[in-house]
């Protein structure tokens, strides 16, 4: 066994330690620094001396005390006991850090990601003696009522399995041997190690082509995003960029969701995770805590750490992704992820691109982004599944020619724009319907069982669209000459815009039911209020005054379609048969 | 005893280099000695080696480099804590500036804290009544929120602040708040007007004040808001407290840091702001908050000028990304005589949700707030309408939105520094408000509630 590496630290500048006698250490090793023994990361070496960032706040180091290295890169535990849990941006278990230190997190602290005691049911799914190599699904775990943890070899393995057998094991427990050809023998443990700069294998890529639905009217309609694609969402504050954060989160068509909160507010943190044993999923009925994992790393803790939490938080959406399921990550925001680079790449003295930031933030970007993707997994049984991105992204000042959200826009394909107006009219989700765009749009049609119907609401929401272009044009000329100037067909038009607009596109998250909308009911809301746009020219067209028919009391049904129980979706069906009422009493 | 140098080898701003000192730490506290035998006070920024770099906080007015002697303490900043602090006035840096005795500790705390486990936090959800109704009926706010008032010269925040600090009571208990206030390079008429005006009421008893005012050393400031923190969390969650602390000016506390910064020739960010403004505001408006299992809160009101009413300049721009809203002052509504000219569209309390409601306010507040909201919008959009194209070529419709958003302005905005009203008295204002429109004109709010609540006022 070699000896432990010892430095002692030269300099301290911040969460910037620098250590000499460093001499053989990696980039990127873990270190433990002080006396306090507080986690750092080499981040730049020069002749035996290494830069390390640190994960705490360094306050009281000083130079001379000792630097040890652990001689592996900053790496996640993996294994059953992810879900449900709540880690800070260095996978610490925060619950179990406030049974250990009380309400402040403390310096120092050593707990492991996974959970060492308690003992999980292993259940193989094949035979002793199967040949396996990595990636290859030799057994489950039940983790929560509905998440089944599959257990894969882990990388480099190959050869011969033996010894496996059903019962309760700890992580750190043997459930199998694999023999190698060349007789080596590895014990195999359902608990694996992961470095988080590094993307977890695939067998191969494949293009994202199906719609990961979410349940909000404006995203799945106009701006779906794919399973396995990008979106990012950009926003001055005050403009609901948490809020749609959340929104998806809870109701994302996803197996398993991971929640990373960078640098921000301790108290959404608290309010995830007030909520999220509460709800209940809409496709399951269980509580949307047994599908998720939650890294916390709010502003107020250290930078660093924050610096890793979008790494850690990616790992482990990867590691699920390789069980076959389809992962869904969020990052509220990866501005304070970019400005955590930035106030170490200064500490560094490293030279600035554009407002600081590190030369090379927008590679780390692109590469943060490429990590999502539909896949083939590596092993057997094959199996694809798909990870993906949604970014929220900060801009100082709401001004999107910031570098973040610039190098965030070249790589992702979904762009939800929110914009301050639309947040003062209380106009929620705030997403600009004329800016924001999505790639993905052409797979909406295939959401449905029925073909004839998704081409249908494909047809519809390009329609939608187009009347809520013509609106804006319109505006422009009631502002200048007023309503009265423009014709009868075109009020029609600004009418049924302001219906998309107030009864489909604004939301209420806080509402029962307008929380989330099923495709299947947004298509018949979608289609009520066409049909009325289409039935309105009609009577425009033989007479019927415009007045008269805005007047009708139809459009206070539509206006509260929204708030109809998913299970009573036939009611909204049923408008149209009143507009037809009605709108033909006005013909006569 | 404590090692002491003679080796201040530079000055520069408000830095000190020291050289050859052994076992200087990070972050820690130092006695400077200069040579007329006064002392002052530093901490140690950097340390490389055996040359430590101290910012001083008293400034470094009057240091010779050959007489100086830096002392090292050993510790962090710290703030000698006791029940003894209420009602007293103490310096930036937390030495009574009153006149009276030194506080005897019950326990030292060191001023920079540590960040709270997220795990371990409360959420806020207790309904705050200030009896102003732009905050109560629109943005409430609640105990354990940090909401900050964006302000610009000339307006009058500390009117707001001290109505707030006066009125602030949580619905159906007695309890009061305690207020810490601390000042960062605000003129002595400001401090004392916030000073006269809990004396007057009586609140100075338990109130604690920090005050560092224009014309004290820069440099202190960046100490200023976190030892006022520190006593807020040890009357909270100690002692079982509701505190309400109030910052201003935080432009002000930027301001000092950047010169900092400046003197460390640091990369800049925008305007010239350290890179890590971000940071290093979230470590102070974070420490808001509830805490489980502990009775006491902070409730933070931090105040910041913005140059030029600019809401996009640094200051502004990061507090509004860690804060839980912001209320905003308009100019025009303060020309308009309207007191508090409190800018409604663009203020917000994030935390409002969860303090509202049955049970809380009044089950009809969410959908009243959103009603009162989207139609001061529309009428403030006729407004502006009408100054271009003269009212006449308003339609009918525009008209009313118009004429609503005027008396809204007039009538529930401007309410004036003394009056408190309940808060069922600005939410039956809101209705009466709303009474010009039609049930139909009122999408926003629940049919039941339209059916319950509106006849009442229908004329």
């Amino acid at each position: 066994m070699a000896e432990t590496k010892t430095g002692t630290i030269i300099k301290v500048a911040g969460p910037v330690v620098s250590a000499e006698g460093m001499l053989g250490s990696r980039m990127y090793d873990v270190v433990r620094v002080g006396e306090q023994n507080l986690i750092g990361e080499i981040v730049e070496l020069k002749g035996d001396t290494a830069n390390i960032q640190v994960y705490e706040d360094t306050t009281s180091i000083g130079p001379g005390e000792p630097v040890v290295d652990s001689e592996a890169p900053l790496s996640v535990e993996l294994g059953p006991g992810l879900i449900t849990s709540i880690y800070d941006g260095i996978q610490r278990p925060l619950d179990e850090l406030y049974k250990a230190q009380g309400n402040h997190i403390l310096r120092g602290s050593q707990l492991p990601g996974l959970n060492r005691e308690k003992k999980w049911h292993f259940k193989p799914v094949i035979e002793n003696g199967t040949e396996v190599a990595d990636g290859d699904i030799i057994g489950e775990v039940q983790e929560t009522s509905i998440l089944l943890h599959k257990i894969m070899i882990p990388p480099g393995i190959r050869g011969k399995i033996e010894g496996l057998k059903e019962g309760d094991f700890t992580v750190e427990q043997q459930i199998a041997t694999v023999k190698t050809k060349d007789g080596q023998s590895h014990e195999i443990k359902m608990m694996q190690k992961w470095p988080v700069r590094t993307g977890r294998l695939v067998k191969q890529r494949l293009a994202p082509d199906k719609v990961l639905l979410t349940g909000q009217r404006v995203i799945d309609t106009f701006f779906p995003i794919a399973k396995g694609g990008t979106a990012c969402v950009p926003g001055p504050f005050g403009t609901g960029k948490t809020v749609v954060q959340h929104q998806l989160a809870k109701w994302v068509d996803a197996d398993v969701v991971v929640y990373v909160g960078c640098g921000e507010r301790g108290n959404e943190m608290t309010d995830v995770l007030t909520e999220f044993p509460e709800l209940k999923d809409p496709r399951s009925g269980e509580p949307l805590m047994k599908r998720s994992v939650l890294i916390a790393n709010t502003s107020d803790m250290p930078v660093a750490a924050r610096e890793a939490s979008v790494y850690t938080g990616i790992t482990i959406a990867e590691y699920f992704r390789d069980m076959g399921y389809t992962v869904a990550l969020m990052a509220d925001s990866t501005s304070r992820w970019a400005e955590a680079m930035r106030e170490i790449s200064t500490r560094l003295e490293e030279m600035p691109a554009e407002e600081g930031y590190p030369a090379y933030l927008a590679a780390r970007i692109a590469s943060f982004y490429e990590r999502a993707g539909s896949i083939e997994c590596l092993g057997k049984p094959e199996r694809q599944a798909a990870l993906s991105i949604i970014g929220a992204v900060s801009p100082p000042g709401g001004d999107l020619s910031d570098s973040v959200v610039q190098a965030t826009l070249h790589v992702v394909k979904v762009f939800w724009s929110l914009m301050g107006k639309l947040a003062y009219q209380r106009h929620f989700p705030a997403i600009d319907w004329l800016t924001s765009y999505s790639f993905y749009k052409q797979y909406l049609p295939a959401c449905f069982d029925d073909k004839e119907k998704g081409d249908q609401m494909s047809g519809l929401a390009q329609q939608a669209m187009g009347l809520l272009e013509q609106e804006s044009g319109l505006a422009e000329i009631v502002r200048l000459v007023g309503s009265e100037a423009i014709s009868p067909a075109d009020r029609m038009v600004l009418q049924t815009a302001k219906s998309i607009r107030e009864d489909y596109l604004h939301q209420n998250a806080f509402h029962d039911i307008d929380t989330y909308t099923s495709i299947d009911k947004q298509f018949e809301m979608l289609k009520t209020i066409l049909h009325f746009h289409t039935k309105g020219l009609e009577a425009i067209e033989s007479g019927a005054e415009t007045e008269d028919i805005f007047k009708l009391d139809a459009w206070e049904d539509i206006s509260r379609s929204s708030f109809v129980p998913e299970e009573q979706m036939e009611q909204i069906a049923k408008i149209r048969d009143k507009i037809d009422e009605q709108v033909k009493a006005l013909q006569r | 005893m404590f090692t002491e140098y003679k080796t201040v080898q530079s000055i520069s701003g408000p830095l000190l280099l020291v050289e050859s000192v052994q076992n200087a730490r990070y972050g820690e506290i130092v006695e400077i000695e200069i040579g007329d035998g006064s002392i002052r006070h530093g901490q140690i920024l950097q340390v490389d080696r055996d040359k430590a770099l101290v910012q001083v906080f008293e400034g470094t007015e009057g240091i010779d480099i050959s007489r100086a002697t830096v002392r090292l303490i050993g510790k962090p900043q710290q703030l000698a804590v006791s029940m003894d602090i209420l009602g007293r006035v103490f310096n930036g840096t937390g030495e009574p500036k009153d006149g009276g005795a030194e506080i005897i500790a019950e326990k030292r705390l060191n001023i920079n804290g540590n960040p709270i486990n997220p795990y371990s936090r409360d959420y806020p959800n207790e309904f705050i009544q200030t009896g102003i109704s732009t905050i109560d009926g629109l943005n409430p706010i609640v105990r354990g929120q940090k909401l900050p008032i964006f302000s610009g010269s000339g307006l009058p925040h500390d009117e707001i602040t001290a109505q707030v600090a006066r009125q602030a009571t949580v619905l159906g208990k007695d309890e009061q708040f305690a207020v810490v206030f601390a000042a960062m390079g605000i003129t002595f008429e400001a401090a004392q007007f916030f000073i006269n005006d809990l004396q007057s009421t009586g609140a100075i008893e338990r109130a604690v004040m920090f005050i560092n005012l224009a014309n004290d050393p820069a440099i202190e400031r960046i100490a200023t808001p976190r030892v006022a923190l520190t006593a807020a969390e040890y009357l909270a969650f100690d002692k079982d407290m509701h505190v309400l602390v109030i910052l201003n000016d935080m432009t002000n506390y930027c301001e000092a840091l950047r010169q900092i910064s400046a003197a460390r020739k640091e990369v800049p960010g925008r305007r010239g702001y350290p890179g890590y403004l971000y940071t290093d505001l979230a470590t102070i408006y974070e420490r808001a908050g509830r805490i489980k299992n502990k009775k006491g809160s902070i409730t933070m009101m931090p105040v910041l000028t913005m140059p030029e009413d600019d809401k996009t300049h640094p200051v502004p721009d990061l507090t509004g990304y860690i804060t839980e809203g912001q209320i905003i002052l308009s100019r025009s509504l303060h020309r308009k005589a309207v007191a508090p000219p409190v800018d409604v569209l663009p203020s917000l309390s994030r935390l409002k949700d969860k303090g509202i409601g049955e049970g809380k306010t009044r089950q009809d507040h969410a959908d009243l707030y959103n009603q009162l909201y989207s139609a001061y919008a529309r009428g403030k959009e006729c407004q502006e309408l009408a100054t271009i194209l003269g009212e006449a070529a308003l339609s009918d419709e525009d008209k009313k939105y118009m004429t609503y958003a005027n008396e809204f302005e007039k009538r529930y905005i401007s309410q004036g520094y003394s009056a408190n009203r309940t808060v069922e008295q600005t939410l039956d204002l809101g209705w009466e408000l709303l009474s010009m429109f039609e049930d139909t004109e009122l999408k926003r709010i629940r049919v039941e509630f339209l059916k319950k609540y509106m006849p009442k006022f229908r004329k």
